[in-house]
């Protein structure tokens, strides 16, 4: 057991920092989830990327610098502790690259990688329907083939699709196989958002951003180079992401870690405080700190050939929960004036937790909900019967 | 960074394991229950011959020379069955402690020896349990060969003949419980002022950590048994265990217990590499292990229903054991103010 860096982890640690210390902007940019905060959200990936600090663990032939999973942790620990601008890429290069990089072809993976990292692709995900959430197998958009043109057909309607309005293309499943049912008979597919046939229409999330979208396809057409792994094999080729989206690669530990340090923050300036909420920020923050923990041992696991499989259904149960709980105990310390929002001059901490707690409140729903996790949990982990 | 045990710890736990599972079956845990001491005297031996009593005497006092990552393995192992015997009093608190006053450079020489006697002895299976200022009462003081008793700042090694020995009755019938009344001499003294402080804090601190890796090994027991009860046990035509109120708890058990462990495993790592944070990540080890632990007994109760509301299903056995040491060298409350301290929040700060 060895908790602390190496000396080359050591080194790259203090050079992310360094780095850092120069260029995360000053000014917190505006929300990454709005149009005019998603323009400046580019230019700071922009900004990354050049510094080959956009996809760290990606190869150096597609902008990244190869790293270790340890460092790609020390990146993002650093990441949040410098409070650098919300990654708008992040569904490009954390969910949809590894499958990329698992079932792509050579020429798929040239041509996609690079541009997803440059932030010149912009990727949003195109899992949930109307009549399709959580219930991800019930999912009824479809491609019929054209093999005149040799490509696909798309017709149906995808909903809930984060920063939709504001991306350029999107990934998800659809229905290739209309005599198949639930998990069969659905292919991974990719589509550029401006093919003919297809409609974007933004939406208000809760926290009153217009990170929503909903995207009609009405026979919009495909080529075949974007499908993503074999027709009809899209269930499992999608199940290698949201393993992405509800394990590690998602929400790193730094990023709680970070929250409840500035919680630590704003309760030690907080005069008489009250020992309850003393109790519960502690408790908070080794929740926190337990995060950090497991996943420590998540990754060794993972670099020593063990991978993680069910488990990382624990993982989103746990980040999600604390990150309400986080939020929500900045509120309170803000007392009567946690209805402020962010913007509001008067707000405590620029109301910062205003906006964390909304945001936090998406994370038991998204990537299956936590009820459906439990059930993952009870099922897969444990082993209790189905039915 | 590596968080994982080296391949020789995780052997040394599962040949620990391998033993407590055949000898302390829930029969034997009810066997000690019934009788006096509340000691499995043949599991104390074999314990003995395997190591697991002299795991952090010194090799040169006859021991193993290990630190607390081994002991906490071991322990995990010892909470797992329900082992009721004192291996935390002797292998983790007595053990480091005694070795602590005879490295010591102010310890005089006669402390030293006496310390050196008893080290010696503890490998070989002697019983040293400890008896803190905090805690009225002392587990197995009653079947002790020796105490160590700290009070008014002097720690003392207590012959039990010589201590008067009140009876109390713990829920966790096999925890042979007594308050001790004890006088201290300058014959028996083992160190005293800032050194004395040093040892008895370090070793509270191993009696925390040590009791929060049985208290994870308890918390497994009790869920296994609950998942292997819920998966065959049918109401309404099907396995309770398929319907999701039942999963949902279990889940949640599960949860908690995952991310007690690390914490736990984290604290035994910077007990032994004496980290200056490490009474931090010990609290910290302790105040969840010891949530985690009652929350999956709570759930190991409601989900085995009325069969788990006696004393004939062995769940109890383990219930109340995760009760007694939940509360045992600070409960979860206790360490999170200590945690709150150390993050410069506690309001009320007395705590040190």
């Amino acid at each position: 057991m060895e908790l602390l860096d190496t000396p080359t982890e050591a080194a790259f640690r203090a050079e992310v920092r360094a780095w850092l210390a120069d260029h995360v902007p000053a000014e917190a940019l505006p929300s990454g989830d709005t149009s005019e905060g998603f323009a400046a959200h580019l230019d700071w990936e922009r900004t990354l990327f050049e510094a080959r600090y956009a996809v760290v663990s990606w190869p150096e032939a597609y902008g990244g610098r190869d790293a270790t999973l340890w460092e790609w942790l020390i990146f993002e620990e650093e990441y949040y502790r410098a409070d650098a601008p919300q990654r708008v890429t992040q569904n490009g290069i954390f969910l949809l690259a590894p499958t990329i990089f698992e079932y792509g072809t050579q020429a798929q993976q040239d041509t996609l990688l690079p541009r997803m990292a440059a932030a010149e692709d912009l990727w949003c995900q195109g899992w949930s329907e109307p009549n399709a959430g959580s219930d991800l197998a019930g999912i009824t958009s479809k491609a019929v083939r054209d093999d005149e043109a040799g490509g696909w057909r798309l017709t149906g309607q995808k909903t809930w699709t984060t920063r939709g309005a504001f991306c350029t293309h999107l990934f998800g499943l659809f229905r290739t196989d209309p005599d198949q049912e639930r998990h069969r008979g659905l292919t991974y597919m990719m589509v550029p958002l401006d093919a003919e046939g297809v409609t974007v229409r933004g939406f208000t999330r809760l926290d009153g951003d217009e990170g929503f979208a909903e995207v009609f396809f009405e026979d919009a057409f495909i080529s075949d180079d974007w499908v993503l792994g074999e027709v009809g094999a899209g269930w499992s080729v999608a199940m290698s992401t949201t393993s992405s989206e509800r394990g590690l690669t998602l929400r790193s530990p730094g990023r709680f870690q970070a929250t409840a340090e500035r919680l630590l923050a704003l309760a030690r300036s907080t005069d008489q405080l009250d020992p309850v909420l003393a109790d519960r920020v502690t408790t908070a923050w080794m929740a926190a700190e337990a995060y950090q923990l497991y996943t420590l041992a998540d990754v060794t696991d993972v670099t020593e050939g063990r991978p993680p499989g069910a488990r990382s259904s624990l993982n989103k149960l746990w980040w999600s929960e604390l990150d309400v709980e986080l939020n929500r105990l900045g509120l309170e310390l803000a007392g009567a004036e946690a209805e402020l929002d962010e913007g509001s001059p008067g707000a405590v901490d620029g109301g910062r937790w205003m906006k964390g707690w909304q945001f936090a409140l998406s994370g038991p729903i998204y990537a299956g909900t936590n009820d459906i996790q439990r059930n993952i949990v009870a099922e897969r982990v444990l082993g209790l019967p189905r039915k | 960074m590596r968080f994982a045990f080296e391949d020789d710890q995780l052997e040394l736990a599962a040949a620990v394991g391998d033993l407590l599972t055949n000898e302390v079956t829930p029969a034997r845990v009810r066997e000690a229950w019934a009788s006096n001491d509340g000691r499995l005297r043949d599991v104390w031996a074999k314990l003995a011959d395997m190591g697991v009593l002299g795991l952090m005497v010194p090799e040169e006092a006859g021991g193993l020379g290990m630190g607390e990552e081994e002991v906490t393995l071991a322990l995990v192992e010892c909470g797992r069955v329900g082992l009721p015997d004192p291996v935390l009093s002797s292998a983790m608190v007595s053990a480091p402690l005694l070795a602590e006053v005879v490295a010591h450079e102010s310890t005089p020489e006669a402390a030293a020896s006496l310390a050196r006697i008893w080290l010696e002895r503890l490998p070989g299976g002697a019983t040293v349990v400890p008896a803190f200022p905090l805690a009225k009462t002392v587990a197995f003081a009653d079947s002790a060969d020796m105490i160590l008793g700290y009070a008014d700042g002097e720690l003392h090694v207590v012959d039990p003949t010589s201590v008067r020995l009140s009876p109390e009755r713990s829920v966790d019938g096999a925890r042979k419980l007594s308050r001790v009344a004890w006088q201290p001499h300058p014959d028996t003294l083992l160190s005293d002022g800032d050194a004395a402080r040093e040892q008895i804090r370090r070793a509270w601190n191993r009696a925390a950590l040590g009791t929060s890796a049985q208290l994870l090994g308890l918390g497994e027991t009790m869920l296994a048994m609950t998942v292997e009860y819920v998966s065959e046990r049918k109401q309404f035509g099907v396995p309770v265990g398929s319907f999701q109120a039942v999963k949902h708890h279990l889940a949640d058990a599960r949860l908690a217990l995952s991310f007690a462990t690390p914490a736990v495993h984290r604290a035994a790592h910077t007990m032994a590499g004496g980290h200056p944070d490490a009474h931090r990540d010990v609290s910290m080890a302790k105040a969840m292990a010891s949530e985690a632990a009652a929350q999956v007994g709570r759930a190991a109760l409601q989900c085995h229903g009325a069969i788990g509301y006696t004393t004939e299903c062995d769940l109890h056995l383990y219930l109340k054991r995760t009760w007694a040491l939940a509360s045992r060298f600070g409960d979860a409350r206790w360490h999170r103010r200590r945690v709150a301290a150390a993050l410069g929040i506690d309001p009320l700060s007395t705590v040190s």
